[in-house]
């Protein structure tokens, strides 16, 4: 597969429908893939696809102005067709290359540690957006409940679920890790960013601060989270940050009908819209 | 109600076109309501961002309400409609993180309902007596400052 | 040397706790941290890098400064007044504790930073031998060896004995706490990692400044930063800071915490930012490490404890920038 990978790219790249890859390439330590532009045919043999390259690269695509061919996994494409909905990549600059997906690595201190917990409870199969498919998706099928994590939460008494955030979010060292590495979290200024503001780049201090900042970021992708897990992956204290965004996921599906972020470049998302007789339904 | 010397602190985002009106309407007819109440103006219930809810908190706010006009009356059409998903969804999310959901009000006043206003504001005063000081979304250099007590 | 058996940590951390703030390696959810002595704490002694470091305990994210307020007509200002106890952490690793001599040469230099000092006088290092690196060590390449930490105390752990040595003053008396427990040997624990990692750290001279900061290939070596901050924070020896103000009210509390050099607003002065393109950031956080904190301080600015390797969502390192820089006339 790797090899028709290279092949596909360079004959796009000599045949001049794209100026640059998009791709992974073998980093300095065994299991590490670091995301990459490759912009002639001898740096691509150097292209590398495993269960290591987790990276979501639709995000690199963002204001993406020169033909540029990105592989991208399956659920890799559902956070490119919302950034194509939201106006931040331009579709016709790119040329997508989607990918069969075995399943990421998790990895504890670049060791292989199973399997990232994303992709256990892989619900983003099918491609949602190519212009051709190289390889079967064998991402891993344990029909695993994505929302069992938040239903235990549920489940706990009022103080319980309180102490249970404190304790993660006490670790939180505010890197910033999880709201960059979002593909949706694509704005020109953060909110956290504006130096009029107290939380401007720089660490939590205080408790209210972390769960202010933790609130704020889940909810602002809210109707627009993909569930890609990028930021469960990037945070470095092991925060469950999924669950936030699974929360809000789980309520937009019974509040206001069954929604997928990214699965078109269209249909108006679940915050952006809204239908008065549905919402009587279920009690606005 | 329990007699506490707590004086909770309230914090109100009225729409422009509807509940600040209400609210008026209250004062001109003399009707009561809790003086613990602080009134904010918004354009519309829809221009309240969770973030506007969060820091209301931090800065020693016991209950938040936000009041806007009736579904369906909305005086730029539609915003309310996006408000009331929003603030479910909001209130769902603190109440997952364990932060009383009692604590955020959504209400719709609209501006001839001045009794209505008075009366939304004399219950969540008393509904936030019940749950009593908010300490799980305040900001402890705020309340280590002394700046959460409301002024006498 | 002293040792004591593995069976009886437990009882040598339960006695140093009674004592003295005791700060330990613990599981918390899937990462280890040093945490507070707590009996029923998952201790972890096996796993080299926990996710926050040392510096936690002597440069804190957030450490307040001082308090400015105005009363009746009147301002006054008071210091910050953190009371800080004696404390010891154990199971602090060589790369971590070579990392507090890099904060040292900063803090400790003139003008001193007392709140720095204050701590790290307050501090007991109490360092445990490596016996294995993992995948993301590099810490040789620094000229570190992981199996002869210093440290206040230095200790090293085998199948079914910890060995104890201590080298200070202050991890004399810490001996003493518990000397009951500790018996003297004359073995000696034989740990020997023969894996010595090199780098080509030869081109990083302060001669070469010049070439290094106009290297080709800043661009190309950045392109997959995202610009968060996941490696300086988790780094053992960035010590970079802001100072801001909070406003309570009625007075003002002026703070510092922790800032990154790979953020937008670092350095905002008021004339703007000095360096507006991600590349210079990212240059700026290796320059330092492998350029400008050498040519002032004569050490190396990074201890190859490879957090940054791990932490990064990018798979960018400081391993990467110092094989991969081409410098024009490289040495």
């Amino acid at each position: 597969m790797l090899e028709i990978m290279k092949q596909r790219a360079k004959e796009l790249l000599e045949s001049g429908r794209v100026v640059r890859v998009l791709g992974w390439q073998r980093g300095d330590f065994p299991n590490l893939r670091e995301p990459v532009f490759f912009t002639t045919a001898k740096q691509l043999d150097n292209l590398e696809y495993d269960r290591f390259c987790a990276a979501n690269l639709s995000k690199y695509l963002i204001g993406t102005d020169v033909p540029t061919l990105a592989f991208l996994k399956p659920c890799d494409t559902y956070s490119l067709n919302q950034l194509v909905k939201e106006r931040q990549i331009n579709r016709q600059m790119t040329y997508i290359i989607g990918i069969g997906c075995e399943g990421s690595a998790k990895l504890t201190d670049m060791e292989e540690n199973g399997t990232l917990e994303r992709c256990l409870v892989c619900t983003k199969t099918v491609h949602a957006a190519f212009d051709e498919l190289i390889g079967e998706d064998a991402a891993p099928r344990e029909k695993n409940d994505r929302f069992a994590g938040v239903g235990e939460i549920e489940a706990m008494e009022i103080a319980a679920r309180y102490t249970f955030w404190q304790d993660h979010l006490a670790r939180c060292i505010r890197c910033n890790a999880c709201r960059n590495i979002c593909p949706v979290c694509h704005c020109k200024k953060c909110v956290f960013d504006n130096t009029k503001y107290d939380t401007a780049q720089r660490a939590n201090a205080s408790a209210f601060e972390e769960q202010m900042f933790h609130i704020i970021r889940a909810y602002h992708v809210a109707g627009r989270c993909t569930d890609c897990g990028e930021c469960n992956r990037a945070c470095p204290q092991a925060i469950p940050l999924h669950l936030l965004n699974r929360k809000l996921i789980s309520d937009i599906n019974h509040m206001f009908g069954e929604y997928q972020a990214g699965t078109d470049t269209e249909t108006p998302g679940p915050l952006t819209n809204f239908d008065i007789e549905m919402d009587k339904e279920v009690g606005l | 109600m329990q007699i506490t010397d707590f004086n909770p602190n309230i914090v109100a985002f009225c729409c422009n076109w509807c509940s600040y009106a209400g609210a008026d309407l209250a004062g001109t007819s003399r009707l009561q309501y809790p003086v613990q109440v602080r009134i904010i103006k918004v354009p519309c219930s829809c221009r309240v961002d969770p973030l506007f809810i969060l820091r209301a908190f931090q800065r020693g706010a016991d209950g938040v309400a936000v009041c806007g006009c009736h579904p369906g009356d909305c005086h730029y059409a539609t915003g309310n409609y996006y408000t009331r998903r929003r603030m479910a969804l909001l209130h769902n999310m603190l109440d997952f993180m364990g932060i009383e959901r009692d604590r955020m009000l959504l209400q719709w006043v609209s501006a001839a309902e001045g009794a209505k206003f008075a009366k939304t504001m004399t219950d969540f005063v008393e509904n936030i007596h019940m749950l009593g000081k908010n300490t799980r979304l305040a900001d402890w250099r705020v309340v280590n400052a002394g700046n959460n007590e409301t002024e006498s | 040397m002293m040792k004591i058996a593995k069976e009886h940590l437990p009882r040598l951390f339960a006695a140093l706790a009674k004592q003295i703030d005791l700060l330990l390696p613990a599981q918390q959810a899937e990462v280890v941290n040093f945490a507070p002595f707590c009996p029923d704490a998952e201790i972890d002694l096996t796993t080299l890098k926990t996710a926050n470091t040392p510096k936690h305990f002597f440069l804190p994210q957030v450490e307040d400064l001082y308090t400015a307020a105005v009363n009746a007509g009147q301002i006054s200002i008071s210091a910050a007044d953190t009371p800080i106890k004696p404390f010891a952490i154990f199971g602090v690793r060589a790369c971590d504790a070579a990392a507090l001599d890099v904060l040292d040469s900063v803090y400790l230099s003139d003008p001193i930073d007392q709140f720095y000092q204050t701590r790290r006088q307050a501090g007991c290092i109490i360092t445990l031998a490596c016996e294995k690196p993992t995948a993301s060590c590099f810490c040789t390449a620094f000229g570190i060896n992981p199996t002869e930490p210093c440290g206040d105390i230095t200790t090293w752990l085998t199948d079914d004995v910890l060995y104890w040595q201590p080298n200070t003053e202050k991890g004399d008396k810490i001996t003493e706490l518990v000397a009951d427990l500790l018996q003297l040997t004359d073995e000696s624990p034989a740990q020997d990692i023969s894996e010595n990692i090199c780098l080509p750290l030869d081109k990083f001279n302060p001669d070469n400044l010049l070439a290094l900061f106009n290297a080709p290939n800043w661009q190309d070596l950045s392109v997959a930063c995202i610009a968060c901050g996941a490696c300086t924070f988790v780094c053992p020896t960035c010590q970079c800071y802001d100072i801001t103000d909070f406003d309570t009210g009625t007075s003002i509390t002026r703070y510092r915490c922790w800032d990154s050099c790979l953020y937008s607003d670092f350095t905002q002065m008021a004339h703007g930012n000095p360096r507006t393109t991600q590349a210079e950031r990212f240059r700026q956080r290796f320059m330092h490490k492998l350029v400008y904190h050498p040519a002032n301080n004569d050490q190396y600015g990074c201890v190859g404890c490879g957090r940054c390797v791990a932490a990064c969502p990018a798979g960018l390192n400081i391993v990467k920038v110092i094989k991969k820089l081409e410098v024009a006339g490289n040495v």
